[in-house]
């Protein structure tokens, strides 16, 4: 009983060096006490450290982030960033603060993408704010924000080993829900992965298991790209991503890679539209 | 629910204060193992011949209770003491541990790791002096690696470092099944495929014919599903095939007739596994799953609303992928 005890206790501060990108090292051991204004100068610097010195304005209409205020898991938090589908969002990012490696994800539209709905799961790792930052087509960055209670996502053990948590790596599925003809079509990738965090115990070595994570995947439909994303180790194991796109009839593929050469390619074949 | 009601009763049989505990007692009061104020009122109780248990707290883990939320005791054989659940903390398992020296002048021989949870491992610290064999599933050693820190540096933040202990792993693991003969009493253990975790161990004792199946079998409190929900159904036929009538629940009251303790287990399990699986055919996101499945359930358990959607989230992703 009682695992992952108590949502209301601080991050463990593990001294982990982080095969990836720590952007913010200062962030991630911030307690739940911080106030708005703490919170407020963290996303100054990380922003700053992901989009540089542009100007980012606040939305409510172009980017929302839907997340449990309070986590039932810490390491399968679902997110749904909602955006208007009139082709006006290039990309997405999504930025989880005081995780260790705050950078979560970035998704890239193509011409294919219907940005409308788009969903994943993430690690948390503490109380956080998080933020969706969009890109327009005309280069500008609109942010929205939402506040979550979570923690020990990251460095939450997975409940089998690593060998089991590797099993069947790379594989995919795709489920497409009905819609009617001449209108996007919604679908859910699985991958089986386990996007090891880098802060996860290995059960043989006790050891930490070095970070293994879906850095690039790329969804297509035919010869249109729908989305690339870029990953981390924000995002949970196994991960699944919920997304629209415009169907043009041919066969929808995916190409997923991890930061330690693992290259999947898969192809699925969605329902033949009917009236 | 709050504390649990006091049942002070003699124990026959057993002597009530042993050389040892007179002795403790008489020299340093002060140095009494407490659970804190919440736990003043914890008792055992006998459920059967030498067979002694307390119930634990139908609540989380907090600063006051220090984590004594299962049930946990110990049984007394012939040839030595046998403890069943070791308690949720140092602090836990320093107060069983003095409630046992209190009836018995019997080395402690064994201490039963009934599965990974820290409210299940952590009062084994207590026992590392009697130097006793240590038991657990095959597979609870790898668990407790992956698991034993990051439950140990939460437990700490909670009740600090002296009460809460460190990990103690099996000397003795089950793979399959196992007996222990105490003298007049034999214990066979049977190590479960992945249920409420990947780790379950259950006992029976020949003395009594009660089982003991841990977190196999919740009762009151809602189940937590941390292993596999369809294994756990596999596994929960299982108890029922070994035939006892009475057991004892690692949450819940301190003995209960299996099959319909068993029966209201398996009636949770399987509307999750059921409302899980309608919410997956019918595209039902997650987190509105969460929301929705085994809702008709809300009102038979304890804590209903904070592990219910945790539940649901963990079956989703094993049945997801069926
Ligand atoms: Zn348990």
């Amino acid at each position: 009983m009682t695992h992952r005890i108590g949502q209301t206790l601080s991050s463990l501060a593990l001294g982990l060096a982080l095969a990836t990108t720590v952007l913010a090292p200062a962030a991630w051991a911030a307690g739940a006490s911080d106030t708005d204004q703490e919170r407020a100068a963290r996303w100054q610097e990380i922003a700053k450290s992901i989009f540089g010195d542009r100007q980012i304005a606040q939305t409510d209409s172009l980017v929302k982030i839907d997340a449990p205020v309070r986590a039932l898991d810490a390491a399968l938090v679902p997110i749904t960033l909602t955006m208007p589908n009139d082709g006006q969002i290039k990309a997405v990012s999504l930025i989880i603060d005081d995780n260790p490696a705050p950078y979560a994800a970035r998704f890239e539209f193509g011409p294919a993408a219907d940005p409308a709905e788009l969903k994943l799961r993430v690690r948390v790792n503490n109380y956080t704010d998080m933020h969706a930052v969009v890109e327009t087509q005309d280069g500008k960055l609109y942010e929205a924000k939402q506040f979550v209670k979570a923690s020990g996502g990251c460095s939450a053990p997975m409940g089998m080993s690593d060998e089991e948590a590797m099993k069947g790596m790379g594989d995919m599925r795709m489920k497409f829900a009905e819609t009617g003809a001449g209108k996007p079509v919604e679908a859910t990738l699985m991958v089986r992965h386990p996007n090891f965090s880098g802060m996860q115990m290995n059960q043989v070595t006790r050891d930490y298991t070095p970070a293994r994570y879906i850095d690039k995947l790329t969804v297509s439909a035919g010869d249109q790209k729908v989305f690339t994303l870029t990953g981390d180790i924000s995002i949970s194991s196994n991960p699944v991503i919920n997304f629209a796109f415009k169907p043009d009839g041919k066969p929808i593929q995916v190409a997923a890679s991890d930061n330690q050469g693992g290259h999947w390619q898969h192809s699925f074949t969605p329902p033949s539209p009917t009236n | 629910m709050t504390a649990p009601a006091v049942h002070p009763r003699a124990f026959p049989g057993i002597r009530t204060l042993s050389r040892r505990g007179a002795l403790f007692g008489g020299l340093c009061l002060c140095c009494l193992p407490t659970l804190g104020r919440a736990a003043e009122s914890f008792t055992m109780e006998e459920v059967g011949p030498g067979i002694f248990v307390r119930k634990g707290l139908i609540a989380d883990a907090t600063p006051e209770n220090a984590d004594a939320i299962a049930n946990i005791g110990f049984i007394v054989g012939q040839k030595g003491v046998l403890v069943t659940e070791s308690g949720g903390s140092l602090a836990d398992g320093q107060w069983l541990r003095a409630e046992i020296v209190k009836r018995t002048t019997k080395p402690i021989t064994h201490v039963v790791l009934t599965h990974v949870h820290p409210d299940h491992v952590f009062g084994a610290g207590a026992f590392v002096q009697d130097k006793p064999v240590f038991i657990g599933h095959a597979k609870l050693t790898e668990a407790l690696s992956a698991r034993g820190e990051f439950y140990r540096k939460r437990l700490i933040d909670l009740l600090g470092e002296d009460r809460t202990g460190p990990v103690v792993y099996p000397t003795l693991s089950v793979a399959d099944t196992a007996e222990v003969d105490l003298g007049d009493r034999r214990l066979t253990f049977t190590a479960h495929g992945p249920a409420h975790t990947t780790s379950d161990l259950s006992m029976i004792d020949s003395g009594s014919g009660l089982l003991f199946p841990a977190d196999l079998l919740f009762v009151t409190r809602i189940p937590s599903l941390d292993g596999s929900l369809k294994g756990w159904l596999k596994e929960a036929e299982r108890l029922k095939a070994m035939g006892p009538s009475r057991a004892v629940p690692g949450h819940g009251p301190v003995s209960v007739d299996l099959a319909p303790a068993l029966a209201d287990l398996t009636g949770y399990l399987t509307a999750l596994r059921d409302g899980t699986r309608a919410a997956i055919a019918k595209d039902v996101s997650i987190e509105k799953a969460v929301d929705i499945v085994a809702r008709d359930q809300r009102d038979k358990w304890a804590l209903f609303d904070t592990y219910n959607g945790r539940n649901v989230t963990v079956a989703y992703q094993e049945l997801e992928w069926e």
